[in-house]
């Protein structure tokens, strides 16, 4: 028996884009598979890592904790929308650059859209504060050091 | 005048494409396609014979295109996985079929592979395969294997695959007749390496070219392509593997090949169809590879000063269920917990045990951490015995700068002379004491005392053979654009090859940095590679890469020095034109050099109308000439005779609550020796990691294992990877440079060295916080404040 799908509109990065998906398709993989937005990153599929994190309606949520059904008449916004339209990095983007804030780069996108909604809820965080807001997500490779100096450096640039 | 780049902290390049959600990961590749998604069953049990395998019900799901068991796989296929790297003393290697055939030997093992629509489909489909099993005992642990009441494999005794002695002079002889002698039973315990990515591989069989392009997660593109031309029946020749982004691999995706990275190009081969697996988090836990588990019993004879008279060290090693990577492992363990020190008489022998859990092959470090751990342990009990400082005691025991090279007498997991290139302990513990304040800590513990606090501090020092060979290569083209492509074989997860190897070759060819253009792990490029562990990528890579470029340079200057009418050796490259030094207005661009390079019968854009045949070259001379090929290009290998020793030391200041047990660190220094450094922002990038997976190691991570073999923690729930909040809040870091004689560049390898001194380092500052004896890492409050009772009531 074929699985009933579901005709979904999601909006993302200001583009919408109509899916039809069953109801268990993961937004995370409705954003990779279906909309081939592969900048969104699956780390764990249990909620932990964060890698899989993007901003709906500008609040960080892992994509692999809802589904695509339930993310209908939302914004929702990936790496891939962080950039400005002319390619200009990010504060937080180019801030990540400057202080080698990644290595394998698998971690990044998560962090990314994670200190971009922080920055917006506390532009100036003090350094416990820029520690505190990266708290949520898993880093294999840098040890966290330069991502804090990255947190504290898109704050400057911001 | 271009700057030298080497040495500087370049920015990457390989970050623009990843700081947009533009990498190209395993996952990604063919996302575009119509491919199909595999998923595979995997033995829920420990130890149990497959009696029977039902999959009938797989093939009324619908979306389902394929089913594999063992009774699919012919030929090579139906023969067990290689084992990678023989040894003669591996008697008994046993390694697993790419689906089980009649046995499962751990909780994770593959017993049938399924292709589907998509990957939610393949995934219910693995759910309606039956299998029948009769259970087996299970042995989990060192402990259990060598009691050897039950057995792993049934015609392995004792569940010993090796057994391997080293000696050098006599130590028992030595300790006997030392003046002071010690013994010490310590144990580690499993950890992972655990890339945010995990292994993935996507396979598309060309029936147009009968030809086969892989591309897969993996730390050796040329291991895994021969691996799969040999298992597949086909020509090295119709096999490409590609090895796209890699998130992160620690040494896990060095073994090959995974039973997924046959099954995947088998299924596509004869679908017809693009296929891809990517594993979740639980296979990762289940079914990738463990490492560090072992116990050590050592025996030490020192004199009065705390001098190493005999060193006497026997260890169990847990290498799982199955030894693909050979006795790698432990061999380093054996020969690398030397460190920086001299014993002169060292006896060690290792026994490494099959046990029914996840195969054990290397994880950052790679045997070091237990050896170090071994060692510095050691080096804090003798300290502790004479009442000494424990810098002081390894101060006596350092081979000293004037002692290079320093034959160790042992033979490396390279099979080469364990031989130090160079080398300055005396300097690093200077730096390291300065860095923590060593001298300045019992004051400083004093006085957090009077506040009813409790602090400790830890030394560990380490030496590292990096770079080991056989061998790289490297390709260097200069485009008739005057931009540069590089090709090396070995692989990239995260170490900024992009960009450092971008660097060397700007230096050498005179070109600018953002002309250079760096790929790594295509087979199509260079067929010719190893592969990315053991720290070696800079030094082999590096040096191959450095090397080409100056066959490419050689060759730029010859061609252009006949263009210019000049002494090659008076030319020189700025910013990629060629010119005679002291008369900037003779000059050619590197571009122009590239088309003359490759004589040529057809125009097909302004520039190469200067290299046709009515335009250039002397009638009298064949237009390439002898010994020589058409094309600015260089190609060169590096295959060097040993390994180059790096070094370094760690100092860690802790405290610990005295009520929760709670273990919070207040400084962390380290002082490292990786020869010259290519890129410090990245040198250090490396060390930030190395720590924080050895804070990992230390205080949090371990594989729980119940006694049937499940592994209870296989998620990132309950398996405590280090957040932010776990690691130090900085690193203190200094760099000490000893070149390597060994290679043109001077370098040593970086990217394991992080991690190695982590539980020897923790077990000795909490030691020193607590005033209790720490044999068993990584340590948790729980088991601290166990152990406070334990011994607070043997000392009462």
């Amino acid at each position: 028996m074929s699985e009933e799908l579901h005709d979904v509109r999601l909006t993302v990065n200001g583009a919408t884009h109509d899916i039809r998906v069953p109801a268990r398709r993961l937004l995370s993989d409705a954003l990779r598979h279906d909309l081939k937005l592969t900048g969104t990153h699956v780390g764990c599929e249990h909620g932990v890592c964060g890698a899989c994190t993007i901003l709906v309606d500008g609040e960080p949520m892992r994509s692999c904790l809802m589904f695509a059904v339930s993310a209908v008449d939302h914004e929702l916004t990936t790496v891939e929308g962080l950039a400005d339209e002319d390619g200009t990095l990010s504060p937080v983007q180019q801030a990540f650059a400057e202080c080698h804030g990644l290595q394998c780069g698998f971690c990044t996108p998560g962090f990314l859209t994670t200190i971009t909604a922080g920055l917006k809820a506390n532009p100036h965080p003090t350094h416990e504060e820029a520690r505190d807001m990266i708290a949520g997500n898993l880093c294999r490779c840098t040890g966290y050091q330069n991502i804090v100096k990255a947190v504290e450096r898109a704050a400057e640039l911001s | 005048m271009t700057t030298k780049l080497m040495g500087q902290g370049v920015q990457r390049v390989e970050d623009q494409r990843f700081l947009r959600g533009q990498g190209r990961y395993v996952d990604d590749v063919a996302v575009e396609q119509d491919l199909l998604h595999a998923a595979v069953l995997r033995s829920p049990h420990a130890h149990a014979r497959i009696l029977d395998i039902d999959v009938t019900d797989v093939l009324d799901v619908e979306g389902v295109h394929l089913v594999y068991t063992y009774d699919d796989l012919t030929g090579p296929m139906a023969e067990p996985l290689p084992l990678l790297i023989p040894h003669p003393a591996l008697t008994e290697g046993r390694t697993q079929y790419a689906l089980a055939k009649d046995e499962v030997n751990y909780v994770g093992e593959a017993i049938a592979f399924v292709v589907a629509e998509d990957r939610y489909v393949a995934e219910d489909a693995v759910s309606k395969i039956r299998v029948q099993y009769e259970f087996l005992p299970a042995v989990v642990g060192v402990d259990a294997a060598r009691e050897a009441k039950n057995l792993v494999h049934a015609d392995v005794p004792g569940n010993v695959a090796a057994k391997l002695e080293q000696n050098v002079g006599d130590a028992v002889a030595a300790i006997a007749a030392a003046p002071h002698r010690l013994e010490l039973d310590l144990t580690i315990e499993r950890g992972a390496c655990t890339p945010m990515e995990g292994r993935g591989t996507v396979a598309r069989w060309d029936p147009d070219l009968n030809r086969l392009q892989l591309w897969t997660s993996t730390q050796s593109s040329t291991g895994v392509r021969a691996a799969v031309a040999v298992k597949l029946g086909l020509d090295l020749g119709q096999v490409d593997v590609i090895t796209p982004d890699v998130g992160g691999g620690f040494g896990v995706k060095i073994n090959h090949p995974w039973p997924e990275e046959l099954l995947v190009p088998m299924a596509a081969r004869a679908l017809g169809r693009t296929v891809k697996f990517t594993e979740d988090r639980r296979e990762h836990f289940i079914s990738s590879a463990h490492e560090r588990g072992q116990v050590q019993h050592i025996e030490v004879g020192f004199d009065d000063d705390g001098r190493l008279l005999g060193l006497n060290v026997e260890f169990w090693h847990d290498h799982g269920a199955y030894i693909p990577y050979g006795l790698i492992v432990p061999i380093i363990t054996s020969t690398q917990l030397l460190g920086p020190y001299k014993p002169q008489n060292y006896r060690v022998y290792f026994e490494s045990l099959y046990t029914n859990t996840v195969m054990v092959t290397p994880y950052r470090g790679a045997g070091r951490p237990q050896g170090c751990y071994a060692m510095e342990r050691t080096m804090d009990a003798i300290a502790k015995y004479l009442g000494k400082d424990r810098a002081e005691v390894r101060a006596t025991n350092f081979i000293q700068p004037d002692e290079f090279p320093y034959d160790q007498g042992l033979i490396f997991q390279d099979g080469r002379e364990l031989e130090y290139d160079s080398g300055d302990y005396p300097a690093s513990l200077v730096k390291i004491k300065e860095l923590v304040g060593w001298d300045e800590f019992p004051a400083f513990k004093a006085e957090m005392a009077a506040e009813g606090r409790r602090v400790g501090i830890g030394l560990a020092c380490y030496v590292e053979g990096t770079g080991v060979g056989p061998y790289e290569g490297a390709h260097v083209h200069i485009e008739t654009t005057g931009k540069v492509k590089v090709a090396t074989g070995l692989t990239t997860q995260g170490q900024g090859h992009a960009t450092v190897f971008a660097q060397l070759v700007a230096d050498e060819l005179g070109v600018k940095f953002e002309d250079v253009e760096v790929v790594t792990g295509d087979t199509r490029r260079m067929p010719y590679a190893v592969g990315t562990f053991a720290s070696r990528a800079a030094v082999m890579s590096g040096s191959a890469i450095h090397l080409a470029a100056k066959r490419a340079k050689e060759k730029a200057l010859k061609i252009a020095g006949e263009a210019l009418e000049a002494d090659p050796a008076d030319l020189q490259i700025v910013d990629g034109v060629v010119s005679v030094k002291g008369s900037p207005g003779s000059s050619i661009d590197l571009g122009t050099v590239s088309v003359l390079s490759n004589p040529l019968r057809y125009a097909f854009d302004e520039a190469s109308k200067a290299a046709t045949q009515f335009s250039v070259g002397d009638p009298g001379k064949p237009p390439v000439p002898e010994d020589e090929e058409p094309g600015l290009e260089g190609r060169d290998f590096y295959s060097p005779e040993r390994a180059t020793f790096a070094s370094g030391m760690h100092a860690v200041i802790v405290e610990t609550d005295p009520d929760t047990a709670e273990i919070t660190i207040l400084k962390y220094a380290v002082v490292h020796d990786c020869g010259n450094l290519i890129n410090p922002m990245i040198v250090e990038g490396q060390i930030h990691g190395g720590v924080a997976q050895g804070v990992g190691g230390a205080l949090y991570e371990r594989m729980a294992y119940d006694e049937s073999g499940q592994l209870l923690n296989a998620s990132f729930m309950d398996y405590l990877m280090p957040y932010v909040t776990e690691v130090p809040d900085g690193i203190d870091i200094d760099h000490l440079e000893t070149p390597s004689p060994l290679n043109p560049l001077g370098i040593k390898g970086a990217g394991e060295a992080g991690v190695i001194p982590s539980a020897a380092v923790f077990a000795a500052a909490i030691e020193d916080a607590e005033d209790i004896v720490i044999t068993a890492m990584p340590i948790s409050p729980s088991e601290l404040y166990a152990l406070r009772q334990s011994q607070g009531l043997e000392n009462s």
